[in-house]
Parts: C-alpha cells; structure tokens; sequence
C-alpha cells in the first residue's frame, strides 16, 4: 500500500468556514473520519453545504480554523499553489456529470491530474500503460481511449474515463460528486459495482456524496451532512 | 507536452472562431509588413533613380533644390551654368565622361530636355541599369526627339509623330514653326525619365534662334536647312551629370566645383541629395507604419476579445482543470498559450499572404508606379515586427488571462455553466 494504513484516509477536526459574501455563510465540522479503505456515503440535499465541503477537503478553499488531513498529511497549513499539487497527488475526484474535457482525448483526460502531480504520476510507473490498463479493465476500446475525443463517447463511456482518470496514479481518496444522479437505477448499480471494485484495487478510501438514501445499503456507512455539520446561512439565520 | 496538446485540442474544437481570428490577425501582419516592405522599396526605388552618376553640377543653389530639377524636374533652376564653365571644368583630368542638360521648355505637361546623345549610355538606374529603347534609336537629326515611357503612354505617340515644343513651362507660345519628330520611345524605368521628352542639346539652340526675350522676333523662321549648317553651341546649361575616372577624385573635383572661381557653382553627390531629399518625404511612410500599426492592434483586441467572450463557456472546462489539481496560475498559462498558437498561426499566414501578394502585386507596382519590390527573404526588422505582433499578442491576452485567474480562483471546482 502506498499510503500508511493506520492513519484514517480523511480526517477533519474542529473545522470552521466561513464565507463573507453578500450572503454570508459559515460551515463548522467537529469530526469526521474515514478510514483507510472505507466507502462512505454522504448524504444531502443540494444547498445543504456539500460543495463546500468539498472544496474544503479538495483544498480549493482553506478553513480559518480546525485541520484537515489526508492520508495522515495535513492539507490545512498548506497555501493555494501548494494545496493544489497536494490535491492532486492525494485525490482522485468525479464530478455529477463525469466532466472531461470534451476536446481531448480519453487518455489525455486520464493523463490529466499526472501532469500537476509528480509523486502520483511516478507511482502510476509508466503513464500510458498505467492509463490504458485501467481503461482495459474499465471495458473501454482502445482506439476510443486513443483517438476519439471525449465528447463523442456516450455517458457510460464517460463514466468509465472519468472512474480512471480518478483511479490512476493511486490516489489513497476518491470524492465523487453525485455521479449517479443522472443514471438511471440499472446503471447506477453496474457504475457503483465498477467503482468499488477498482477503489478496492487500487486500496483506496471513497467519499461519495448523493442525496439518494436508497444507495445507503452498498456502503460500508452513510452519513448524513447535518449529523456531522453545521451550516449557517447569511445574518442570525438558522 | 500535454498542456500544448490540450491548447491544441481546445483550439481545434472551436475552429470557427479561432480561423477569423487567425485570418484578421493574417491580414493586419500582412498588411504591417506589406507598408513595410513597400516603405523600403520606396525608398530603395527612389534612392535607384539615378545611378552610377558621381556628381550633379549646376549653378549655386541648394543641393536638393539642383537634384529636384535636374534628375526629377520638379521646379526651376534660378540660375545657369555657363558653358565655358562647363567646358573648362569637364575637360579636367578627372572628369571622365560629363552630359550638359538643358531644361526650360514643355510640351503638354512633359518637360523637354536638351541633352547629348551620350546621356542614353550615361543615365543608369535602379543600380546600373541601362535606359533601353522600345522602338527607334537615339536622336540623330537635329529635329528628332526621344520619349519617355509615360510620354508615349499618355500622349499616345509613336515614331515619326510631330512634337511642338513649348516655349516655357504651361505657356501658351508655341514654337510651332519647328517641330520635331519622336525618333526613340524608350522602355518603362520608374524614373522621372518616363516623364521626359528629350532633345538633343543643339535643337534647343535651334529653336531659339529666332527668339528674343521669350518672345518670338517679327520676320520669317529661319529654315530648318539653315539651322542645321549652324554651329549651334549654347550660352548656358542648367546642369550637368558628371562622372570621375576613380571615386577617390569625387571629393576632390566637388570641391574645385564648389570653389570655381568664375562662377558660383555646386556639385552634389546624388545620394547624398536623394538622402537629404527622403528626409522631407519620408515623413508620411512613418505615418503610413503607425496606421498599419494600428490595424494590428485592432486585430489584437478582436483575439482577446474572442477569448473573452469565450470565458464564460469555459468556466466549467477551467473547474476541470482546478479539479484536476491545476494552480490558477496554469489557467493564465493556458489562455496565453493559445493566445501565442492564434498569434503564431496569424503571423505565419499573414507572411503567406504577404509573398502571395508580393508576386501577384510585384509586376504591377513596378509597371504602374516605378517602385520595384524586391521578393527576398524577411529582412531582421521584418521579423523583428513580427515579433513585436507576437509579443503584442501574448501581452493583450494577459487582460483575458488576468480575468480567467480571477474566474478560476472564485469557481475553484465547482462546476458553473
């Protein structure tokens, strides 16, 4: 395993946020853990803070107080350059609408996040192949992978290069974005099958966030947002 | 590597607007170093109207003032030259070879210019060349006239056609009791020969035989028989091209000219002059760069534009990007990337266009207008502009970049469309 197993995959602890737009908002998390290995489920209505919560684990935005780590690493005492090459050697993410670059191609779009992460893209060994040996067993056609550019694979295709250009290079955190809301249930059973199994092989921890509760059962455990944050919105509200 | 593949990609997959793009930014670097190109052949084109001529004597004036009427016969000569002194100091031992010009007179709009018939070997251009006739041969009769390119053009001479000189220029006396006939049409030069009906310097002498003051004297023409036995040597010339034996002796002869002792004279040295002369001239070539200059940078604005308008699009291309672990600053990095691809594919083409219209336009501009574009390589100022543009481009994409950072910062991975 490339990462220490001991140490939980995600951990955040006395986080607070806060926002002073014209609609101010504040997020507070007091602990949230997941361990190495784990899937985790996080469940919330859109509007509820998911997104920024996210970014605040993908270190896009920094907390003013509390620490978030990954995979034993703090990503909190981090500055902006720093804490965009930490998110990419550390996490793998998928967005709601599996978002590649519809110009490149599939393998470029896998090849991606290598490019801002040195560590990550030496784990992978040999890119390509790394690349291509994920599409393979991801069930993707080679000349596709190669050739095409993304936008002209159909949505399970890009589901399956979004799922590798998450996976390559190892990451010890996958976050997914709602990447079933627009399948349908047949599909959403076959996409989540192919993410554990590849999270599994690859030995790493997933945070996936939906507002279905009906994808609870094929998680390790689910976690409602308000069960572990709060969220303040604009002046004395609740 | 993979960067420039995605700029690339991303490029080609909005093909449309990049092609207008690359095309207005193709035609203002097409159009920025065809005014260049044209400003230096210009000024080459001027500089090569006369050649091989060490030195240009007429009476005390201004060194511009005796070039703009002896080589381009723009004005008058306030004074002449004498012929004795002309006599005295052409059969010094440095002078190797000298033709007298004589101007004054017109027919139509076109100067007419006694001169020797030597001045047909001696008159060269455009670095060496030879005038060539077109039909004929130089004068041999005492009534025959030479003409020049746009004289025969516009009058629509041919040989043995009758020309009336005029007494004067745009004067309404005639000398209509002699005419000549055009004995030789020389071929297109450029120069203000093409402009020039030449007589032999006798004839100018004849003509005015039986004239007084300007005005004709009362009594019958002397005949033309009688004019030919005649000795016919001038009083006066206006000026004189000169060459020396050794280009050492140029200095030295301008200096005995200029310190003539029995007249007030000058020699110039031609180039010098025709420096002096672009100097008054040259100042609408700058103005003519700094419009061209301009068309570039409008062409500029229209490329950041586009990449403006573009960036709201894209947010949710750059949410992949910040997604994917990318700094900010490689956004930046992007947009000016594909800025310089648009700018570099823009000067590349607008150079093809340039030596596309440099062959189509190179015969014409040289028939029509004298000015012989030479089709060379880019000269280093020429790819020093190009650069400029380049740089320039790079430059007006930072305002677009600045704003895609600022986007990008905001956005961070969230996904906007």
């Amino acid at each position: 395993m490339p990462f220490e197993q001991s140490s939980p995959a995600l951990g955040l602890s006395g986080v607070g946020f806060s926002w002073p737009g014209r609609v101010p908002f504040s997020l507070e998390v007091e602990r949230f853990e997941i361990a190495a290995g784990e899937r985790v489920l996080l469940l919330g209505a859109s509007g509820s803070g998911k997104s920024t919560l996210l970014s605040l684990i993908c270190g896009i935005n920094a907390p003013q107080r509390g620490a978030i780590t990954i995979a034993g690493e703090s990503i909190t005492g981090l500055r902006g350059a720093r804490r965009d090459r930490f998110r990419a050697e550390h996490i793998g993410v998928i967005f709601q609408q599996f978002n590649l670059l519809p110009y490149a191609t599939p393998l470029d779009n896998i090849l991606l996040p290598l490019r801002f992460a040195p560590q990550r893209r030496a784990r992978a060994g040999q890119a390509r192949q790394a690349a291509l040996a994920l599409t393979d067993a991801l069930g993707l056609p080679r000349d596709l992978v190669e050739r095409s550019p993304a936008r002209a694979l159909s949505t399970g295709q890009q589901q399956r290069a979004a799922v590798a250009r998450a996976l390559i290079g190892m990451p010890p955190l996958i976050v997914a974005d709602e990447p079933t809301s627009s399948l349908d249930r047949g599909s959403q059973a076959a996409f989540l099958d192919l993410l554990f199994t590849h999270c599994a092989a690859a030995g790493a921890s997933l945070l996936m966030v939906s507002h279905d509760p009906g994808l609870a059962p094929r998680f390790d455990r689910s976690v409602r947002l308000e069960e572990i944050a709060r969220m303040r919105r604009g002046e004395g509200e609740q | 590597m993979i960067l420039l593949r995605m700029a690339l990609a991303s490029l080609a997959s909005r093909w449309i607007t990049v092609a207008l793009t690359v095309f207005t930014i193709a035609l203002s670097v097409a159009l920025f170093l065809g005014v260049e190109k044209l400003r230096t052949g210009a000024r080459a084109s001027f500089a090569d109207t006369i050649s091989d001529t060490d030195l240009i004597m007429g009476a005390r004036s201004g060194g511009v003032q005796l070039l703009l009427y002896s080589v381009f016969r723009i004005g008058n000569a306030t004074n002449n030259l004498s012929w004795e002194s002309y006599l005295d100091i052409t059969s010094r031992a440095e002078v190797d070879w000298a033709v007298p010009i004589s101007l004054g007179d017109s027919h139509r709009q076109f100067r007419v210019m006694g001169t020797s018939a030597e001045y047909f070997e001696r008159y060269k251009y455009r670095g060496g060349r030879d005038l060539t006739f077109a039909a004929g041969a130089p004068f041999d009769d005492l009534f025959d006239a030479v003409i020049g390119a746009d004289v025969a053009e516009t009058l629509g001479y041919q040989l043995g056609d009758p020309i009336v000189v005029s007494h004067g220029i745009s004067s309404f006396s005639h000398h209509d009791d002699l005419p000549f006939q055009v004995a030789g049409v020389l071929d297109k030069t450029g120069t203000p020969v093409d402009r020039t009906v030449m007589v032999s310097l006798r004839a100018i002498e004849a003509i005015h035989v039986d004239w007084q003051s300007g005005a004709r004297k009362t009594g019958a023409t002397t005949p033309a028989e009688v004019l030919r036995a005649m000795p016919l040597e001038p009083e006066a010339i206006t000026a004189a091209l000169i060459g020396v034996k050794s280009r050492l002796k140029i200095f030295g002869l301008q200096r005995a000219i200029n310190e003539y002792p029995q007249e007030p004279l000058l020699a110039v040295l031609p180039g010098v002059a025709l420096g002096e002369l672009w100097e008054i001239v040259g100042v609408a070539e700058t103005a003519l760069l700094a419009v061209s200059a301009m068309v570039v940078v409008t062409a500029l604005l229209g490329m950041a534009a586009m990449i403006f308008s573009g960036l709201n699009e894209r947010r949710r291309e750059m949410a992949i990007f910040r997604a994917m672990g990318a700094r900010p600053l490689v956004i930046t990095a992007l947009l000016m990337l594909e800025a310089l691809i648009i700018a570099l594919l823009g000067a590349a083409l607008g150079v093809g266009l340039l030596y596309g219209a440099l062959a189509l336009g190179q015969p014409i501009l040289d028939r029509e207008y004298g000015i012989f574009l030479p089709i060379s390589a880019l000269s280093g100022r020429e790819w020093q502009l190009l650069g400029a543009v380049v740089i320039a481009a790079c430059l007006t994409s930072m305002i677009p970049a600045w704003r895609a950072y600022r986007l990008s910062v905001a956005d961070g991975m969230t996904v906007r469309n």
